[in-house]
């Protein structure tokens, strides 16, 4: 079994995550791609860690789970804030500052 | 059996201080009575950038690779840490500022309760205070301190999420105008999360062609096979998540929006603060580990500081808010140092690190005095911001209008003012490294920024002031400890230089 199928995997979400950002217009949406994102990162880690026969990529394909965790509360509150003075998570919707 | 990692906790010391007292700041904030939480939690954090900075002192020369390999205590790194500790501290006292607003703070009485509701407009004149920002903002510094001193790609990045969360939410607290606030934590949050996505990718990348992310690892296997295909792709994703963070054009189209949504003070601190955090990093991943395959990066950044003056300069003069303005200010001042990243010489010899070094030094304390004087500026509506209300300011308050047009002539770089000196080490460490076309656009660059801060202070002493201009606040003595230090330090920077330049100097060394 090859690598280089799990390496070009990874690389196909992560591209998928960094489009969906730049075009999806949700920021709930935004948000999961960049989950999508940690995640590809996560079996690149884990891919590598098979590759070089290292224990390292799997163990800081731990801390990117965390960090991701972490990020998800801080992420969630910001976007349930704003959500609730808008009645909108739409990325369009937050406008006020622009120029 | 597995072996513990050696761990020095004198050479930890900073951070250990810093981290203590956002902790202990959580425990207040739990179990604290409210009536004295403000008082305590002011003082718990500025005893931890307090002691951080003097123990950063007295570690001066430490030269040590401690935690497992992970971190590395070198002069550069003491040097961003007593700066980040020092300007974290002062924008601690901006923070603590009570006698500005008439609600006594410049954050929001409840962060969770929506914008206009009853409940909202009853908080507004409340006299109340959160003080939750005080351990999130020791978390950030903490988090920018072991940002610069790690010698580990995974630190790094845990670092650069340490120092990120927190400052999405704390830009996200302003007391007034909060759905800007909000919509600015909103897109610095999003844009941030996708930048530091970016980094990560470049961790794997190069942690598959090198089989390690020590910087040390790195280096050698970069010696080995500079040109491997992984490992210049992993460098070039590093790259864009670090620059992000330096608001460096054309990662920069956060800055102004999140610069002019964030509470001033919080601003003053991102625009000091992070920068420098930001800078450390980029040096220390870029000659520690990537020093000897410069030829692939060198381009790239020498294309980028050029972009990220124009932009900085061109764009700042169509600006009519005086916080988007400086943000733009921050852009272009990005792309100066930058100046200063090329002109260090792969050997690590060359003024560049310690130019780098006394430049972040100097923008950061002239930054903070600049934002400290936009939170005097207010009208009914809290801070007035828009360039026409500041008319005619110099017969109103002849000392404010003083003391913003001395940080306006050194964010310019006008000789005698800490700007000046900053500016010349670096365009002269650029040319010391043959970079000399670079430093002629840092120079048109200057001039063209020169402009809009000059034209501020044209407005503030030779315009008519408006019959319903802004008032300008008393500040209380938090603020005027603030304006002394960055006023002086601004001017001795600019008159006697030689000290700091010295200590830059001597500092100027990676361990790795």
């Amino acid at each position: 079994m090859t690598l280089t199928y799990y390496l070009v995997l990874a690389a196909i979400l992560f591209t998928i995550g960094a489009v969906g950002v730049l075009v999806r217009r949700n920021a709930i949406v935004v948000f999961m791609c960049v989950e999508l994102m940690l995640n590809s990162v996560n079996l690149t880690l884990v891919t590598f860690a098979r590759a070089t026969g290292t224990l390292d990529g799997q163990i800081m394909a731990f801390f990117v789970m965390v960090v991701a965790a972490a990020e998800v509360v801080v992420g969630l509150a910001i976007i349930m804030s704003i959500y609730r003075t808008r009645r909108s998570a739409s990325v369009d919707d937050v406008n006020l500052l622009k120029y | 059996m597995i072996e513990a990692p050696d761990l020095s906790l004198a050479a930890l010391a900073p951070l250990l201080f810093v981290f203590g007292a956002a902790c202990i700041g959580v425990l207040v904030e739990a179990f604290g009575p409210r009536e004295y939480r403000h008082p305590v939690q002011v003082a718990v954090a500025l005893l931890g950038t307090v002691g951080a900075f003097v123990s950063t002192l007295r570690l001066a020369g430490t030269r040590e690779i401690t935690a497992g390999g992970a971190l590395a205590v070198d002069g550069a790194a003491l040097f961003l840490q007593a700066t980040i500790a020092g300007l974290g501290a002062l924008s601690l006292l901006l923070f603590a500022e009570r006698s500005l607003d008439p609600a006594r703070s410049a954050f929001v009485t409840s962060a969770a309760v929506p914008v206009g509701s009853p409940r909202d407009r009853e908080l507004a004149t409340s006299e109340q205070v959160q003080t939750e920002v005080y351990p999130l903002a020791s978390f950030a510094i903490g988090g920018m301190m072991l940002f610069v001193a790690s010698n580990d790609l995974l630190i790094m990045f845990v670092a650069l999420e340490v120092l990120s969360l927190p400052l999405y939410l704390i830009s996200g607290m302003a007391r007034r105008r909060r759905l800007l606030s909000q919509e600015a934590a909103v897109k610095y949050f999003l844009l941030g999360a996708f930048a530091s996505a970016f980094f990560l990718y470049g961790l794997a990348l190069v942690y598959g062609a090198t089989g390690s992310v020590r910087l040390r690892d790195i280096r050698a296997a970069a010696v080995a096979d500079g040109t491997d295909v992984l490992l210049v792709l992993g460098l070039a994703l590093l790259v864009v998540g670090l620059l992000f963070k330096a608001s460096v054009a054309p990662f920069h189209s956060w800055t102004p929006d999140v610069y002019q949504g964030a509470p001033t003070p919080v601003t003053a601190f991102m625009a000091a603060c992070t920068k420098v955090a930001a800078f450390g990093a980029i040096l220390r991943l870029l000659y520690v580990a990537f020093g000897t395959s410069e030829w692939t990066w060198r381009p790239l950044i020498y294309g980028i500081a050029i972009v990220s003056m124009v932009v900085g300069a061109v764009l700042g003069l169509t600006q009519t808010d005086l916080k988007r303005m400086l943000a733009y200010s921050s852009i272009a001042h990005a792309g100066f140092l930058l100046t200063g990243v090329i002109g260090l010489q792969a050997d690590g010899g060359g003024s560049g690190l310690a130019a780098t070094m006394f430049y972040l030094l100097a923008y950061g304390l002239t930054t903070i005095g600049a934002f400290a004087v936009l939170t005097l500026v207010r009208d009914g509506d809290g801070e007035a911001g828009h360039l026409s209300q500041w008319a005619g300011l110099a017969s109103r308050s002849p000392l404010t209008a003083a003391v913003m047009a001395l940080f306006l002539l050194a964010l310019a770089g006008i000789p005698l003012t800490a700007g000046f000196t900053g500016k010349f080490a670096v365009f002269r460490a650029a040319i010391e490294s043959g970079a000399w076309p670079l430093a002629v656009v840092a120079l048109l660059a200057s001039a063209v920024a020169a402009f809009f801060y000059l034209r501020v202070i044209v407005l503030m002493y030779f315009s008519q002031p408006a019959a319903d201009g802004p008032t300008v606040g008393v500040p209380g003595l938090p603020t005027v400890i603030v304006l002394a230090i960055t006023a002086t330090t601004t001017l001795a920077l600019g008159i006697v230089p030689g000290a700091v330049l010295d200590l830059a100097d001597r500092a100027a060394i990676f361990v790795g």
